[in-house]
Formats: C-alpha cells, structure tokens, sequence
C-alpha cells in the first residue's frame, strides 16, 4: 500500500520515541526463543517484565498501569536484555547483567524476589527455604504466589524454586519450560 | 465513567495510516514523512496529561493539522502546496483539504474534521480544547466564508 506509512517510517518513529526519553516502557517481543515468544520491558531504570503471554494486549494494560501509559515497542532499548537472554538459553551465560525495576511490588514480594535473585545457576531450593530466608518460615504458600508472580522469570530464577520432596510444584509459564530451564542448567537430567 | 487512556502503543496503531494519509494529502508524501514522526513525538509529549481515552482519533489528526499549518507558515515565502492529483472516488478530505487552505486555523481544523473525517461536533470540540457548540459555531463559519470565496 502507498498510503500507509512504510515500514522503515514507523520504525524510525519508534526509536527516536525511545531516543528522546519519552517512553514510560519500551518493549518488543522475541518471536523464536527456545521459550516460545517472549515479551521484555524495560523502563530508563531497568528491566521490567518478561512474559510469555503470546498475546501481549493485557501485558501493555498492566504495563501501562503500573508504570504509565507511554509503553510503545521499541527495540533499542531492550537489545541488551535481549541480547543476554540469547547467550543464557544457549547456554553460554550464567546470569545477567541488567538493572531491575520493581516498582510497585509490594515489600514482601521484594524481599522474597531479592533472596531468590541470590540463588544461583544450576542449583534448586525450595519454598519453605526461600520464605525462611525472607523472615517468614511458615510462608511457603505466600512464597508460592510471589514466584507465581515473579515480573520478571528467567532473569529472576524462580523457575530453580521446587517442592520440598523435590518435585518441580508449578510455574507461572507452564511446567514445561520449567524443565526446560533446569535441564539447560544442568540441575535435572 | 471516563474511557482510561489506553497504551501509546494501541493509540499508534489505531491511528497511524489514517494520519498518514491524511498528512500526505495536505503536504505531500516526502513533507509528510517528517511531519508523520513529529506528529506522534507531540502526542508522546503531551500523552501523560491527557484525563480521559475519549476522542482520541479527533486528537490525533488535530495534531498532524496543526503540524501541517506550522510547517506552511514558515515555509509561506516558498509556498510550496503539492499538485493534488484528481481523481475518482478519492477519500473527502483529500477533496476538501485544499479548498480550506486560506480559511483561519480553527475554522479550517473545524471544517476539515466535520466534512473531511465525519467527525461529532462533540469530538471536534474536544480536540480543539474548546466545547461542542464552539465547534459547530466554528464549522459553520467556515462554510460561510468558503462559500463567499466560490462566488
């Protein structure tokens, strides 16, 4: 079509959104991971959200809610965090590197996301330990939900949380990609 | 209750062709490429103050008018409006926007989006910052003045 703005038009619009700061969120999403599609936002303070919504309408509403309405695909923006997750689900990284931005989390989730953030590559632990480590033993189920919740998988680990018999309990993103993530690391066979 | 303002990025794809369109047939397609961008970057700019969703296609194409109006005032000493190819069947504005060239800014903006766009006077009121009666004041006067220019 002539008369629709081209490809290139839009794209430039995008990144010179970005490029002058006018964006509450950017985001794109990465269409072939060995995830599925994932969405990733980021804020001029950090990464934001990870999702792996294939629709992603309902992921720009809660965006634009918690962190205001200028959310607008963007890739500049998001291209280290893309960048990072490539090299860790092809194995050749073992954490990341970028700034996060919870806002809007309430306190606990923060302190429960801050003490999964310290559990490390290739190792599991489970929901009864992750909430005494947050002050608060008996919180297991609590702990179950934040996980459930967790803004930004992957990046935060949530998916090495596990039943206290071991088995792999739940996952905001399906089982399957849970085990997908643990067996990349090498924490199942 | 009030419609909430939705994403940018809904509000952008929503409306992105019919602004395009509407610029190239003001300026042209070269002159609208930049007047495209500026146009989003000033409704990115003024987005986070806007109270309610309502009107928002009103909003958006009073913003690429009043880019276009900008853009001719600095360039009147050149007054380089395009050649407008006619042909059948083109869309209404396309027919009525160089006929309101020398209208005032309001009227024109006022007629163009009534008769070019079929929008509510309660839209246009709102996207001019004023009140519906206002906008259909403001119309109407254009129509006048547009007919006495024909005679």
């Amino acid at each position: 079509m002539i008369d629709s703005p081209t490809f290139e038009l839009d794209e430039r619009f995008r990144a010179a959104a970005a490029a002058e700061g006018l964006l509450d969120v950017a985001y794109d999403v990465f269409d072939d991971t060995a995830m599925g599609p994932l969405l990733v936002g980021v804020t001029d303070r950090g990464l934001c959200r990870i999702s792996f919504d294939p629709n992603p309408e309902r992921e720009l509403e809660q965006l634009a809610r918690v962190y205001g309405p200028r959310v607008l695909r963007s890739s500049r923006p998001v291209d280290r965090v893309h960048r990072e997750l490539d090299e860790y689900l092809e194995g050749r990284r073992r954490s990341f590197d970028v700034d996060l931005d919870l806002r809007g989390q309430p306190n606990f989730y923060v302190r429960v996301l801050a003490e999964l953030a310290r559990v490390g590559y290739g190792e599991t632990t489970t929901y009864g330990t992750l909430a005494a480590r947050a002050g608060n033993p008996r919180a297991a189920r609590a702990v179950g939900t934040v996980m459930n919740r967790n803004p930004v998988p992957i990046v935060l680990p949530c998916h090495r949380v596990v039943g206290a018999n071991g088995s792999l309990t739940g996952y905001g993103g399906g089982l399957h990609r849970k085990e997908l993530l643990l067996r990349l690391e090498g924490a199942i066979l | 209750m009030a419609v909430a303002v939705p994403p940018f990025e809904t509000f952008y794809e929503s409306h992105k062709t019919e602004v395009f369109r509407f610029l190239v047939s003001r300026i042209g397609r070269d002159r609208a490429e930049d007047a495209f961008q500026e146009t989003f970057l000033r409704a990115l700019r003024a987005y986070e103050r806007l109270e309610h969703g309502e009107h928002l296609r009103a909003w958006a194409l009073t913003i690429a008018n009043r880019i276009v109006l900008d853009g001719a005032r600095r360039q009147r000493p050149q007054g380089d409006m395009p050649d407008l190819v006619t042909e059948d069947g083109r869309p209404a504005y396309e027919e009525l926007a160089p006929l309101t060239d020398d209208l005032p800014p309001k009227e024109r903006a006022a007629v163009v989006l009534r008769y070019g766009y079929d929008l509510g006077y309660d839209e246009i009121g709102a996207a001019l910052g004023s009140t519906e009666a206002a906008a259909r004041q403001a119309a109407s006067a254009g129509v006048r003045r547009l007919r006495k220019e024909q005679q």
